[in-house]
Formats: C-alpha cells, sequence, structure tokens
C-alpha cells in the first residue's frame, strides 16, 4: 500500500516537473537584441573612478566617463578626448589644455574647466569639502599635479611639481575620467552608485550583485553608441560564466580560461585576443645567495622552458616576454631583444662558472591575483625546470594578499625568487617602481630583489622628465637592452587577454589598454 | 517554556559576542591588510599607509572593536570599503537570498529526507529501501558543487529548461515563476547531501522505534499500517530526528557557500568569501554576525521543538 502510494507520488511529482519545465522555456529565451549583456568577473566596487582600482570596474567605467585624454584605438599612445588639445611648457612643467566644447554630463550641468579642477582637486586636495567622498587609492598617478587652474572657462591648465612624461597616459587611465562636480555635490558618499559622466552611456541602473545597466547617452557629443543598452553582469565562478556563454545568458564574456578556449572554437562564437600592458616575471634576490651572481641570474633565464609555459601551461594566451616592457608598448619597445632561448647546457655551465651547483632556492609563489594568470602549475613547471639544471627548488605557496605582504617588502633574507606580474598604463610605471636602485622596498618602492644598475636609473630619471616621446622611447629601449642582460628578473610572459562574443554581436575588438570599448560594438 | 526561551536568547547574547571577537581577532591576525588587497601592485608602503588612515585602520586594535561594537549596537554596521556601501544593506540583501536558497533546501532535504527514512525503514531490504538507500549514497558521495555544475551542463546548456546562474533574469523576470526557475537547481543541489544524512537517521530512528512494543500492540490492535507509520512510528522517531534537522540546517547554510559560487547566488556566503579575501573586517563581522544569530536562533528552535515532543526533555 505504500509502494503504491509512493509510485503514484512519484508519478505525479515527475508529472508536475514536465509541466513546469515546458512552462518554463520561455523564460529561458534569447536575450532582447539592441541589448548586450557582458559577463563579467566580479561584482563592480564603485562606479567612481576615484575609488576603484580593478580591471573589471574600469570596464564599465570607460563607457560612463572620458577623460582629457584617451587611448587611440589598437594602441597605448594618446588622443584627445575631452580635451582637443594641449600644450607642454618648455621646462616639461605646466600642461595647458583646451577642453571640447558642447559637451554636457549626463545631469545636464555643463562640462567645463571648472568642472577638471573640481575633479583633480576633490582627488588630490585633503582640504576639498568633497575629499570624503574617496577614499582614492590611486591618486598617486597625479601626485605630481602641483595645482589646477582656470586659464578661462574652457581652458585648464596643471602646474606639476617636476617634469613628469607620462601624466598625459596617466590622464587616459581610468583614475583619471571626469565626472560630473554637481552629481558629487548631490550624491556624496553615494556617488559611486549615482555615476554621472559624459560618455556614450549613461548610467541606468544597479542591482546588487545581479547587474549593473547602462543605457544609450542620447546627447552624446560624439557616434552614438550602437547598442540601446548595456548590462553587466557579475559572474565570479569562470566555469559558470562559460556555462552561461554556452547557454546564451551572456553575450560577452571576458577572461575566458585557457582550458575553456576550445568549447567556443565554432561558427557560432567568435574569439577576440589582444596583447596588454602586462609582463609575468620573477623576481630574483640580487642582494644575497646564488642570484646576487648575474652569470646564475641568467643561467634562471636559461633554464626556464618559456615556451613550454605559454603554450602548455597557458594553452597560448600569452606570449614569452623578452624584457621588462612589454611590447604593446610599441612605440618604447626594444624590437632588437630576443627572449633568452631554452639552454638548459648553457644554464649549467653558467652555473657551474658561479661555483653554485646544486645551491638550494626558496621560491614563493602565490595562490592567485590580479594579473598572475596560472600561478601554481607555471611555478611547478619553473621548479622542475630549475631542478633540471642541478638546482633544488623549495616552493612556498601563500595566498595573494598574503603574497604581496611578503614579496612586497623584499625577499631578503627570505626567499630567492618570487613570482610577480604587472599590469600598467605608460612603459614608465613598471620599471620606475620596481628597478631603480631608489626604489628598493625601503625606499617605499617595489624593487624587492634589490637591482640596482646607475645607467638604468640614468636612463629612467631622464625618460621620466623627458617630453619628447622619441626621446623617451630611445631612453626607454636602452634601458630594455640593459636590464636584459643583467637580469634581475627571470623574464616569462606577456598575457594576451581573450574575450568570446555569440554570432549576435559585431564590430568588437580588445584594446591594448584592457579597457572594454564598447561605443560601436552592436548586437542583433 | 516562554522563561526557557527567554533564558536561552539570553545566553545566545554571550555566544555572538564571542564570535565578534574571534572574527575580529583572526582577521587582524591573517596575514595582508585591506590597503594592500586595494591597491594590488600598488601597495607601496607609503600608499598602504595613507589608505589605512583613509580608511581608519591605523588606530589600535581593541579601540577599533569598541568603536564597532558601539556602533553596532546603535544599528550601525559600518561601511564596507570593498563595496563602497553600508554593511547593514548589503548583508541584509544578501541574507535574504540566502534564507531562500538555503530555506528551500532545507524544506527540501527535511521532507524527502524523512520520507526517504521512512519508506527506507517501512520495507526494509525490500527494492525501495534499496532504491533509496543506493541513490542516498549517491547524494551523500556526491561534492555538490560537482553536482551543480553538472546540473547546469544538463538542465541549462544542453536542454536549455533553466537558466544557468543568479537569481532572477536580467529581463522581464522579477516575479515567483522566474524565481522558482532560477531557484530550482541551487536548491536541490544544496539538498542533496543534507537529504541523504537526514534519509541514512531516519531510516535507522525509525527502525528502533518499529522494534518496540508499542509498535507491535499497535499493529495488534489493528491499526492500518501506514498510520502505525506515520502516526505511531514516526511521531517518536521524530525526536531523533529533529536534532539531526538542527545539524543539517548548519550544513545546509555553511554549503551554500560552494553552491551560491557555481550558481552566482547572490547570497551571504559568496559574500563572506568575497569580504574575507578583501580583509573587509567590517563586512565579515556583519555577516558572520548575521550568519551565527541565525543559526543559534534555529538551534533554539529545535530544542523547543523536541521538547514539546517529548517531555521527557526537561525544558
Amino acid at each position: 500500500m505504500l509502494i503504491s502510494w509512493t509510485r503514484k507520488g512519484l508519478l505525479a511529482a515527475a508529472g508536475a516537473f514536465l509541466v513546469a519545465s515546458g512552462s518554463l522555456a520561455p523564460l529561458v529565451a534569447q536575450t532582447p537584441p539592441g541589448v548586450l549583456i557582458v559577463g563579467q568577473i566580479a561584482e563592480p566596487k564603485s562606479l567612481d573612478p576615484a575609488a576603484v582600482t580593478a580591471v573589471n570596474d574600469f570596464r564599465i567605467l570607460v563607457n560612463v566617463y572620458e577623460g582629457l585624454t584617451r587611448y587611440k584605438s589598437g594602441t597605448l599612445e594618446v588622443e584627445p578626448a575631452l580635451a582637443t588639445g594641449w600644450t607642454i611648457s618648455e621646462d616639461g612643467t605646466e600642461y595647458t589644455f583646451t577642453l571640447r566644447d558642447g559637451v554636457t554630463f549626463h545631469d545636464g550641468t555643463p562640462f567645463n574647466a571648472a568642472a577638471v579642477k573640481f575633479n583633480f582637486d576633490r582627488m588630490l586636495d585633503e582640504s576639498h569639502p568633497y575629499h570624503d567622498t574617496g577614499p582614492f587609492p590611486l591618486s598617486f598617478f597625479f601626485s605630481a599635479v602641483q595645482s589646477t587652474d582656470l586659464v578661462d572657462e574652457m581652458t585648464v591648465k596643471f602646474t606639476l611639481n617636476a617634469p613628469y612624461a607620462p601624466f598625459l597616459s596617466n590622464l587616459a587611465y581610468p583614475t583619471g575620467l571626469i565626472v560630473s562636480p554637481a552629481a558629487v555635490a548631490a550624491n556624496g558618499m553615494e556617488f559611486g552608485r549615482n555615476p554621472v559622466g559624459t560618455g556614450p552611456f549613461q548610467f541606468g541602473e544597479w542591482r546588487a550583485n545581479e547587474a549593473v545597466v547602462i543605457e544609450r547617452n542620447d546627447g552624446y557629443w560624439g557616434d552614438a553608441a550602437a547598442t540601446q543598452a548595456v548590462v553587466f553582469r557579475p559572474i565570479t565562478d569562470s566555469n559558470t560564466r562559460v556555462a552561461e556563454m554556452l547557454a546564451g545568458g551572456i553575450d560577452l564574456m571576458v577572461e575566458v580560461p585557457p582550458t575553456s578556449l576550445g568549447q567556443f572554437s565554432g561558427d557560432d562564437f567568435s574569439i577576440a585576443e589582444q596583447a596588454g600592458p602586462h609582463v609575468w616575471f620573477l623576481i630574483l634576490n640580487a642582494k644575497e645567495g646564488p642570484f646576487a651572481d648575474k652569470r646564475v641570474r641568467q643561467a634562471a633565464n636559461y633554464a626556464i622552458n618559456k615556451e613550454a609555459i605559454v603554450n602548455d601551461v597557458l594553452e597560448g594566451t600569452a606570449t614569452v616576454a623578452a624584457g621588462p616592457t612589454p611590447p604593446a608598448f610599441a612605440w618604447a619597445y626594444n624590437e632588437s631583444l630576443d627572449p633568452y632561448p631554452y639552454d638548459p647546457e648553457k644554464a649549467r655551465s653558467l652555473i657551474s662558472e658561479a661555483g653554485v651547483e646544486g645551491a638550494e632556492l626558496t621560491f614563493y609563489v602565490t595562490e592567485g591575483g590580479s594579473g598572475m594568470l596560472d600561478p601554481v602549475p607555471m611555478g611547478t613547471a619553473i621548479q622542475a625546470d630549475l631542478e633540471a639544471v642541478g638546482f633544488d627548488v623549495k616552493i612556498e605557496t601563500y595566498e595573494w594578499n598574503t603574497f604581496l605582504g611578503e614579496v612586497n617588502p623584499g625577499l631578503e633574507g627570505k626567499a630567492d625568487m618570487a613570482e610577480m606580474a604587472w599590469m600598467t598604463n605608460d612603459p614608465d610605471t613598471l620599471p620606475y617602481l620596481a628597478l631603480r636602485s631608489a626604489a628598493w622596498p625601503e625606499d617605499g618602492g617595489f624593487n624587492s630583489g634589490y637591482y640596482a644598475n646607475e645607467a638604468v636609473d640614468k636612463l629612467l630619471e631622464a625618460a621620466r622628465t623627458a617630453t619628447d616621446q622619441d626621446e623617451r622611447a630611445r631612453l626607454y629601449r636602452e634601458m630594455q637592452a640593459i636590464v636584459q642582460d643583467d637580469a634581475p628578473w627571470v623574464f616569462v610572459a606577456n598575457w594576451k587577454q581573450n574575450a568570446v562574443t555569440n554570432d549576435r554581436v559585431e564590430n568588437f575588438g580588445l584594446e591594448p589598454s584592457f579597457l572594454l570599448n564598447l561605443q560601436g560594438v552592436a548586437k542583433n | 517554556m516562554g522563561s526557557y526561551i527567554l533564558k536561552r536568547l539570553i545566553s545566545a547574547i554571550p555566544v555572538l559576542l564571542g564570535i565578534t571577537i574571534i572574527v575580529f581577532l583572526i582577521m587582524s591576525l591573517i596575514p595582508g591588510d585591506p590597503a594592500t588587497a586595494i591597491l594590488g601592485s600598488y601597495a607601496t608602503p607609503e600608499n598602504v599607509e595613507k589608505l589605512n588612515r583613509d580608511l581608519g585602520l591605523d588606530k589600535p586594535i581593541v579601540q577599533r572593536y569598541f568603536i564597532w561594537l558601539g556602533n553596532m549596537l546603535t544599528g550601525d554596521f559600518g561601511r564596507s570599503f570593498s563595496l563602497n556601501r553600508p554593511v547593514i544593506d548589503e548583508v541584509l540583501e544578501r541574507f535574504n537570498a540566502t534564507l531562500i536558497l538555503a530555506g528551500t533546501s532545507f524544506v527540501l532535504c527535511a521532507m524527502f529526507g524523512i520520507l526517504a527514512g521512512v519508506v527506507s525503514a517501512a520495507r526494509q531490504y525490500g527494492w525501495a529501501d534499496k532504491a533509496i538507500t543506493f541513490t542516498v549514497l549517491i547524494g551523500i558521495s556526491v561534492p555538490s558543487f560537482f553536482l551543480g555544475m553538472m546540473m547546469i551542463l544538463l538542465f541549462a546548456v544542453n536542454l536549455r529548461w533553466l537558466p544557468v546562474s543568479g537569481m532572477y533574469a536580467i529581463y522581464g523576470g522579477g516575479d515567483l515563476p522566474d524565481l522558482i526557475s532560477h531557484l530550482i537547481m541551487p536548491a536541490l543541489a544544496l539538498a542533496a547531501v543534507a537529504t541523504g544524512v537526514i534519509a541514512r537517521l531516519s531510516r535507522s530512528a525509525m527502525l528502533e522505534v518499529l522494534r518496540q512494543d508499542f509498535i507491535r500492540t499497535a499493529r495488534a490492535k489493528g491499526v492500518p499500517e501506514h498510520r502505525v507509520i506515520m502516526g505511531h512510528a514516526l511521531r517518536a522517531a521524530l525526536v531523533s530526528i529533529i536534532p539531526v534537522l538542527g545539524i543539517q540546517a548548519g550544513f545546509v547554510l555553511s554549503g551554500a557557500v560552494y553552491i551560491e559560487i557555481v550558481f552566482q547566488w547572490p547570497g551571504v556566503g559568496r559574500m563572506l568569501v568575497d569580504a574575507i579575501l578583501k580583509r573587509d573586517l567590517l563586512l565579515v563581522q556583519g555577516g558572520v554576525v548575521c550568519v551565527a544569530a541565525c543559526y543559534v536562533l534555529f538551534n533554539i528552535a529545535v530544542d523547543v521543538a523536541q521538547s514539546l515532543l517529548d517531555p521527557r526533555i526537561k525544558t
């Protein structure tokens, strides 16, 4: 009796499920045309350019806001955006910008010199009435700015405390995006959830942990956006993101895991790839231990099979790095440098020349982290290569924040080598912060391996203060050649960012800046 | 009974206070600080110090704890720096989502678990018992996140019956059918393990009761078998099943962390994981206090229910 009752129950449940699944079918219908749905890797922290540091959030911001300059499509060179032009004083400390006429913020207030001054004073002047609407974690991008002054209604002048060549490209970085002063005044701390800029899209709504919606700005000064709206969905788990893409729940997916790329090989999807300003390297402790000897540092560069790492571990989502500057900085990149070839024989002979055969090495590996790609398998591959040439490599693995807390204060007394990766917006940033002798950890820099070379110091200082781009490029190329030979790092990989779109999306391309410009992207 | 509940509620206060102290201590003991988490590669000692000052993290830990405690008692849980919004808004929103998911799961696992246990026990060694025991073993053995991923592949990617992830459709959703269609897979995946555990324990509790004299008496009196099972035996077995439900409720709540990540459910579990990785102390505190309070309250409810069922248990 009980059994027959259960059977009936089962039948009823199965029937109900079938009916329910039938009625549910329309709910998972296709996404609407004209609305692009983007699968992001995380919920944005804020939509206030002042408050954010993550590429994930920048991808939304650059469609809502604009800066005085921007990166020319397909490059990392700057071109006018909200400024139509600029002049630089002879000594490189005064930048005067002419602003674009007739631009209004999404709230209807005009864009002018006073708005620009408001933005930079808010970030840099601790006594500014809206400085407390921060914090401004990346304000040091503009720490060279001494004052921002109005010349007239549509002209603004920045005075720097010293010549600082990366200033123009920092203005194109998301930290330099211009927000509406009226909206900051109206919303205060909540501005980050009610963003107002001048960009091709305006803010629609933010449903916490579900979606950020931005809509076409019909009053945009440039070409109107090709979609009616863009929806950014945070999907932290990459497998789930892949499943959403396959099921048609999202139209565009960024940061596809290398192992999932194969699932998008059909005609229904297209894969975009773009090398960016990223470099993945090993910091070598040049102060003590085996790596204090340049020959051993070079030996490590020869011993590690970088081709195998980018092709097998990273499934071709990166290229082999030749030096400290990524090739994405095309104008400053030294084309004549070839990566250290994989040559274990040469590595062994350099090691025996230096007399450190069988040396024990402590290797810091992180479990994850921004730009770190696949750090544990990469670390074990590196360990195997170094052991093959006779080192005894001991790996210590840390969670990302803990890892930074160990590595940034310097490797002295703790480790011989550590994984690291950087994404920057100017060829100045990384070498200036991580290769100068004045950037050792105790001086507040990131030179955690204590590399020091006077010639490199001089070149970097000179490149930072030269305002002529060709001159800067020459200095950076020379620096790259010296650094490659000195081998303070093992230069491993330059990441290629990827994205997948479905066949309803048109005109999509990735930018070397790793930002996501969606103005011209259409969806059918 | 009223004074018993009140006593239990009062005794929950030191438990919750203790939890806040432990969380505060753990969060300050683990290496890495919020400023480093925010700044990432740009975390120079100088930048870190400035940002810590801006975030109010330069004060000693004891002082910070009491500031937090004082504020919390007035209903101010502080502001999450990683999400740039008041902690209480975020936690309540997220907690609501978790309650919907975990609550549904809990109802499912309690219902199916007890039912399966009863059927198994009533038909010991019969085909139903064997089928249930086998299914239950699978349910217990397969990790819930794996089960979730497989369900996504089958029902969302291949069959396209159900949406992959999220709580509501991005467009045209927001109503109850939409919520249910998003809830089915995560709730089932989350319920699987707990259902198995409850089924096994219900089965053994029922078997024990069925061997007792009063069951034989009931049968001898000619009470129909389904009333013997559902009325006499189950009622007696519930006394030992209900505490298991209380424990399983805790497992369902903690298991929600994985399921929320797989299904992108905007719940408190996923929030806590993110908050810990970003060293967002105030958000972790707010979330943990909320979850702990819920767990404590639920256990009180279980104890009360148990004492109602079994008068021998002293209140």
